[in-house]
């Protein structure tokens, strides 16, 4: 499949799963709260430019705040790990973005160890600053640390589930 | 002339991604009139066409949860017409001999729009609803929204066929309430913890409050008709640092279910608001 139309049906499916799926079932507490649609950032093909990937994530993160109807919040979150996805793969994998082929990451392509520093810190990232601003408007200390973990572990939770369900390996070239 | 274009080239990426960051941020803290145009009508009508058609097979779920509601209400109705009460003839005739002042002219304050919910969200810390109704319906910011058996929140953006009401279960929701049987003026909001219960604060030591007390839109509340009903006391808590209480209240409309709501527009509202603008101009 065109790696192109693959990832836009990945970005409706995964909008679609957050905003009619997972912001309806009741959670468990006032912290835990599902986010999972950002992970379309961190499944993305390595070759993606950088310029490219901060207008996707903009893209994203407006489609995001439209259903939560919280203009700006999403998109800044997404914005900011989209700035720091390629040098956080840098990091962890010297390699060129040339040299990729069209693989994304994932354990196979990165390794066990690296795709999970990876997506552990993005993921992380992302709530942070999200959970800060909303902090900013409401809200205590306790709220914002309660819900950065809660929040965190249940995305975790998510992409392992995710990952155990799609074997998303890239044989088509 | 050329560092300048070097420089920019050297750090396009982070020269977007600065822009970008201040276009989100500037666009959740600042509530303006450019932001509602921008965000709030073109999101509007795309979402809520979105939300239109999932509902759809949603509504389709609750359809005899909502019928027997509606059958209830009906009920209510139907008992409340003059044909259905009985009136002994000890009728008497009141003779005036002068004319009452301006009896042509109509008080009518309220006027009640139907709508139909077509998105609701109860799990989140900020819950909005959006209304299949907008300005071209006569919607307009600022009005109240009920429901069959209470107050549901404010309008804070309308489109054309769309409005966003912030629902009651707002981090950023305050409503003016009182305590039906008493006095004491107080705030309802909500602390994001349980979407079943509001906290009513602000109400005096002094009033006597018990469990299962009906607390109602308070008639100071320039948006909301007064008497209707928010919820009823689940618990009383003492606040220790001031001499108020923390009621934890009951909501009366059922969140979860909600389908049908009412805009109320205050037809006096632009005289009232002519009214306020004198005081704050003196």
């Amino acid at each position: 499949m065109n790696l192109v139309v693959k990832n836009i049906i990945r970005l409706i499916l995964m909008l679609a799963i957050q905003v009619f799926v997972l912001n309806k079932v009741p959670p468990l507490h006032q912290f835990i709260v599902p986010y999972f649609y950002f992970v379309f950032l961190l499944w993305l093909p390595f070759k993606i430019t950088r310029t490219a990937l901060l207008f996707v994530a903009f893209g994203l993160g407006y489609l995001a705040d439209i259903f939560y109807k919280t203009p700006g919040l999403h998109m800044a979150a997404c914005v900011l790990i989209a700035y720091l996805r390629p040098p956080f793969i840098q990091l962890l994998l010297p390699k060129e973005a040339t040299e990729w082929g069209n693989e994304e990451p994932s354990r196979k392509t990165m390794g066990q160890v690296p795709y999970v520093t990876y997506v552990v810190g993005l993921t992380l990232i992302h709530n942070f600053y999200l959970i800060l601003l909303e902090w900013l408007q409401f809200g205590s200390f306790l709220y914002f640390i309660g819900k950065l973990l809660a929040t965190t572990l249940v995305s975790l939770l998510l992409i392992i589930i995710a990952d155990l369900l799609l074997s998303r390996n890239s044989r088509t070239r | 002339m050329r560092n300048v274009f070097l420089f920019l080239r050297r750090y396009s990426v982070f020269i977007i991604f600065l822009v970008m960051q201040i276009v989100a941020l500037v666009m959740l803290f600042t509530n303006n009139r450019f932001h509602n145009t921008v965000f709030g009508m073109v999101s509007n009508e795309v979402s809520g066409n979105i939300n239109k058609r999932v509902n759809r097979a949603e509504e389709f779920l609750s359809l005899s949860e909502q019928n027997k509601k509606l059958r209830e209400q009906n009920a209510v109705l139907l008992s409340m017409l003059p044909s259905g009460i009985l009136i002994p003839d000890s009728a008497y005739k009141l003779v005036t001999d002068t004319f009452k002042l301006d009896s042509l002219k109509e008080y009518r304050q309220y006027q009640y729009l139907s709508a139909k919910i077509i998105s609701n969200s109860v799990f989140l810390q900020q819950n909005y609803i959006m209304l299949h109704r907008g300005s071209a319906e006569g919607v307009a910011p600022n009005m109240a929204v009920i429901g069959m058996d209470g107050i549901i929140g404010t309008v804070v953006h309308v489109s054309e066929n769309m409005s966003l009401v912030m629902s009651l279960l707002n981090r950023q929701s305050k409503v003016i309430a009182t305590l039906k049987k008493g006095s004491g003026l107080g705030e309802v909001s909500w602390d994001g913890k349980d979407p079943r219960y509001l906290v009513l604060t602000k109400i005096p030591k002094t009033v006597v409050v018990k469990k299962g007390d009906t607390v109602v839109s308070s008639p100071y509340s320039d948006k909301f008709p007064p008497g209707l009903p928010i919820g009823t006391v689940y618990k009383v808590e003492q606040d220790q640092e001031t001499n108020t209480y923390i009621l934890l209240v009951k909501t009366a409309v059922d969140f979860y279910n909600v389908q049908h709501a009412y805009a109320v527009k205050n037809l006096l509202q632009e005289e009232m608001n002519e009214l306020k603008r004198k005081i704050i101009k003196e």
